[in-house]
């Protein structure tokens, strides 16, 4: 036994403690900082852990950056101005105004797609009005347009929003500092544990030991998105309001490109496609004023492939002639992977407890039918600002029913509430297939929710098939064997060669733009891992693993992170390529052993990433 | 018996090691591609120095530890998030380029009349510390001139550890030609030290340190002055980087000389 003392655990007190900054947590502190002294100088209230001071409010955020955040954004930016009525994109970087928008259906010209006989049936009669094997929509409906809106570069809009925070000097957000899980006491929240640093892989004492601090505060405002651990804590000690689920997801993986010299496209062009690489596949590209363009797909839970890809497809839909035309002599300059909320309303959580609120878009706040999910965020965190300002005027303590008719109701009664409830059932078709999917969207936008496609819903795990069944016809049970055994002993995921096998051609790389996936990483994430942090995916248990033959967490991994054991067992996880993208949590076909609404793979709170703030 | 210290580090910010960096033309002369969007830190050599000069102060009570930024403040706001929870300290900005195309000698001018206007600074208990280097520049020049300018003769590049002693002498490590070391012994402040790696690992993240540091970032942001490092006396006639090709390939557990012969038969390629 070792006869070291051990450091104690620390505490410390705030009046506020805010987890994650995003969108989200942007519109929070910008309303509220604004708020917290008076025109004459005094505040609007006292701190009550600093008596004489306006309210201590502090907020950590995971990433080493605040810039650090993943998602090449096009916004109507309706809350965004309102909190920035003089907004002068021209002064923040990789921003302009959306000046035109085309939404194009993708044939395949390669002909490895799997596609349904309805949908080559519509491509046999698209394919002579199509040009570059595409056909661009005649009309966007309504409820997918854009017009007056913006397009961003997610990390250079936190950086303006966290600059302007702390200039005020009323607010501290405090990168690099990962919140490891709520300080709950029974149904109520009294504040945050930050993570173990000088720690080992398990999380034991390792040289340089601190445990993680507790910070203590009246309300804790959660903002740490779909995947953070504080939100997932939450949801798994007070479960989520009944009837509601997070099901659905997407992984959405983007990089930035340097356009080549003679492309036509304009800064503020806005093309989203669908169709390709696979039917249920979703692209965008969104054009900077600098000539960079933020460009990426959408991988969503209910696409059944067990060997997901994000980055193979990724490179097979910028090469499709539609895209390609434009992207050819392009350069990388950034690229990064998260993971997207697709539950939307039916995910929502618990927003408000004692102690606690929660907002953007682990709230449940993404509109599922508009495909936009930053200015809702900003918006519920305006609102959350707003309920406080007031609950502070009326020294109103941060109880759920003080939280609930404050924010809560301001929620659902504002825009945001009403255009998420119409939008709640407007993806649900998806569960059933493509086409459905796209004709529940139409329905739903057509009758702003009044008319839904019906489906079932099933848990994120319980789509995914065997792999030998899935690609029946393409490899014998046979050869599939023998590839398991290859890859295995290489350490190597399925997807390349199971792809090569359905007709994908190869990626011919040209160290540019096409580049491996560990290029990748390396040129465009600049992915990196702090020392003296444990490991934050880990998996509940290894026997499940070990008898698993479709190890989808090691398919789909953004950052080639999670690979196959060549021993067997569970796979191995390497926190440096880790771009916390959190799509291991809901791309795993084994059910967590006590709860099976969740899957074998356990996603907490980590340090380092990406370090790239253009994304 | 302790010494009282009063410790000026030296340190700026240099872009993310990871960052794809391009030299352009600016007004003003070469400068970097989007230098203001690109994520920066503090550079590591100054951050050794002030990590050193935190330690240093904690074992010397009633020793103070001023950080001294010549950075554009925007930037070195952003990087200031992370820095103050590691070790307590003072900051003290100017408004300025952190590139490092700027002039060692208009860098070192600043520096030296930041440190000068220090308040409550006692200069008989000074010890100026920065990095022997800079990340973004090699020409380990402007802690010597910081020195001469500050009329310190006690200077010292290089160093690796220093131990205060009981009557406030300094013995020194420095590094020499060689990869030998030497060792002086130094009667006292002031001193101006240059240093290597140190040898102290970077700090955990202290919330506690954080807040206390941040009451006096912010105003010190504020009150930033405007620093003239326009390098009126330098021109550059070319500015590149090196050439690179990259191929990353992910091996585990390969043997070193299997490395050493592959990377050999790259280079010879």
């Amino acid at each position: 036994m070792s006869d070291t003392v051990q450091p104690q655990r620390q505490e410390m007190e705030a009046d506020i403690v805010c987890v994650g900054f995003g969108p989200a947590t942007g519109g929070f502190l910008t309303t509220l900082s604004r708020a917290l002294m008076n025109e004459d100088g005094t505040p609007l209230t006292e701190s009550k852990v600093m008596p004489g001071m306006p309210p201590q409010v502090i907020c950590y955020e995971r990433a080493d950056d605040i810039g650090f955040g993943v998602s090449g954004i096009v916004t109507k930016g309706r809350s965004i101005r309102e909190s920035f009525p003089d907004l002068d994109l021209a002064q923040m970087p990789m921003a302009h105004e959306v000046t035109e928008e085309r939404v194009a259906y993708l044939l395949d010209p390669v002909g490895a797609s799997r596609r349904s006989a309805p949908v080559k049936v519509a491509d046999a009669a698209l394919k002579f009005v199509a040009r570059n094997h595409a056909v661009e929509l005649p009309w966007i409906p309504d409820f997918l347009q854009k017009h007056d809106g913006m397009v961003l570069s997610m990390g250079q809009f936190n950086q303006w929003v966290g600059t302007q925070i702390m200039g005020s000097g009323l607010a501290q957000i405090w990168p690099g500092t990962p919140v490891a899980e709520p300080l709950l006491n029974g149904r109520a929240v009294e504040g945050v544990r930050l993570v173990d640093q000088g720690v080992d892989k398990q999380g034991n004492p390792d040289a340089g030991y601190m445990p993680g601090m507790d910070v203590k505060a009246a309300l804790t405002v959660v903002g740490d998105g779909p995947v953070g651990a504080v939100g997932q804590h939450l949801d798994r000690e007070l479960g989520l309001p009944e009837g509601n689920h997070q099901r659905e997801w997407a992984i959405g993986m983007k990089m930035v490109v340097q356009l080549p010299e003679d492309c036509e496209l304009k800064p503020g062009t806005v093309l989203h496609t669908l169709g390709y690489p696979e039917p249920e596949i979703f692209g965008f590209l969104y054009v900077y004023p600098d000539m960079s363009a933020s460009l990426g797909i959408f991988v969503p839970s209910w696409f059944d492939n067990p060997v997901r890809t994000a980055y193979r497809y990724m490179q097979h839909w910028m090469m499709h002639p539609y895209l390609w035309k434009h992207l050819e002599g392009g350069t990388l300059r950034s690229w990064g992977a998260k993971s997207l909320q697709e539950s939307g309303m039916q995910g929502e959580p618990f927003l408000a407890g004692d102690g606690f609120a929660r907002i953007g878009e682990g709230s449940g706040s993404t509109n599922v039918l508009t495909g936009s999910g930053v200015d809702e965020a900003w918006a519920t965190g305006v609102q959350l600002a707003e309920a406080v300002i007031e609950l502070m005027r009326e020294a109103k303590p941060y109880t759920k029913e003080n939280l609930e008719a404050a924010y809560v109701q301001r929620r659902k009664k504002s825009w945001v509430g009403k255009e998420a409830e119409q939008a709640a059932k407007a993806r649900d078709g998806f569960t059933t297939g493509f086409i459905p999917g796209m004709l529940g969207m139409a329905l739903s936008g057509i009758t702003r929710g009044g008319v839904n496609m019906p489906s079932r819903s099933r848990k994120p795990w319980e789509r995914i098939p065997r792999i030998e069944d899935y690609f029946k016809g393409v490899v014998s049970e046979q050869e599939l064997m023998q590839l398991r055994k290859e890859c295995q002993a290489k350490g190597a995921s399925l997807h390349d060669a199971l792809m090569n096998k359905a007709g994908w051609p190869e990626v011919p790389l040209d160290g540019k733009l096409l580049v491996s996936h560990q290029d990748a990483l390396l040129m465009g994430g600049k992915v990196v891992a702090n020392p003296g942090y444990a490991d934050h995916v880990t998996f509940a248990d290894s026997y499940s693993c070990s008898v698993c033959t479709e190890q989808v967490c090691t398919e789909i991994c953004s950052g080639q992170a999670i690979s196959i054991n060549p021993e067997g067992g569970a796979p191995l996880f390497d926190r440096e390529k880790c771009v916390h993208c959190g799509a291991c949590l809901w791309n795993c076909s084994k059910p967590h052993p006590e709860d099976d609404e969740h899957t074998n793979v356990r996603f907490g709170a980590g340090s380092g990433g990406l370090h790239s703030a253009e994304n | 018996m302790s010494n009282e210290f009063h410790i000026v580090v030296c340190g700026s910010i240099v872009p993310d090691p990871l960052q794809t960096l391009e030299p352009v033309q600016g007004a003003q002369g070469p400068e970097l591609k989007n230098e203001m969007m690109l994520p920066a830190v503090l550079d590591p050599w100054a951050g050794h120095a002030l990590y050193e000069a935190a330690d240093l102060a904690v074992k010397n009570p009633g020793s103070k530890v001023w950080l001294v930024s010549l950075g554009p403040k925007a930037k070195l706001q952003q990087v200031m998030m992370n820095i103050a929870q590691k070790v307590p300290f003072e900051l003290v900005c100017a408004d300025g380029s952190a590139s490092g195309f700027t002039d060692s000698f208009e860098v070192a001018k600043v520096l030296a009349q930041s440190i000068e206007g220090i308040q409550g600074m006692d200069k008989s208990k000074l010890l100026v510390f920065g990095g022997w280097q800079s990340a973004s520049r090699g020409s380990c020049a402007v802690m010597q001139m910081v020195g001469e300018m500050l009329g310190i003769s006690e200077q010292f590049q290089g160093v690796d550890k220093l131990t205060a002693g009981g009557g406030g002498a300094l013995e020194i490590m420095e590094r020499i030609e060689g990869g030998a070391y030497q060792v002086s012994v130094c009667t006292g402040t002031p001193a101006v030290l240059g240093w290597a790696t140190g040898e102290l690992p970077e700090p955990p993240n202290n919330p506690q340190v954080g807040m206390q540091n941040m009451r006096l970032v912010m105003p010190a942001l504020q009150q930033a002055k405007p620093a003239n490092v326009q390098g009126s006396s330098l021109t550059f006639q070319s500015v590149e980087l090196p050439q690179q090709r990259r191929e990353t390939r992910v091996v585990k557990d390969m043997p070193v000389d299997d490395m050493a012969r592959e990377i050999a038969e790259w280079l010879n390629s």
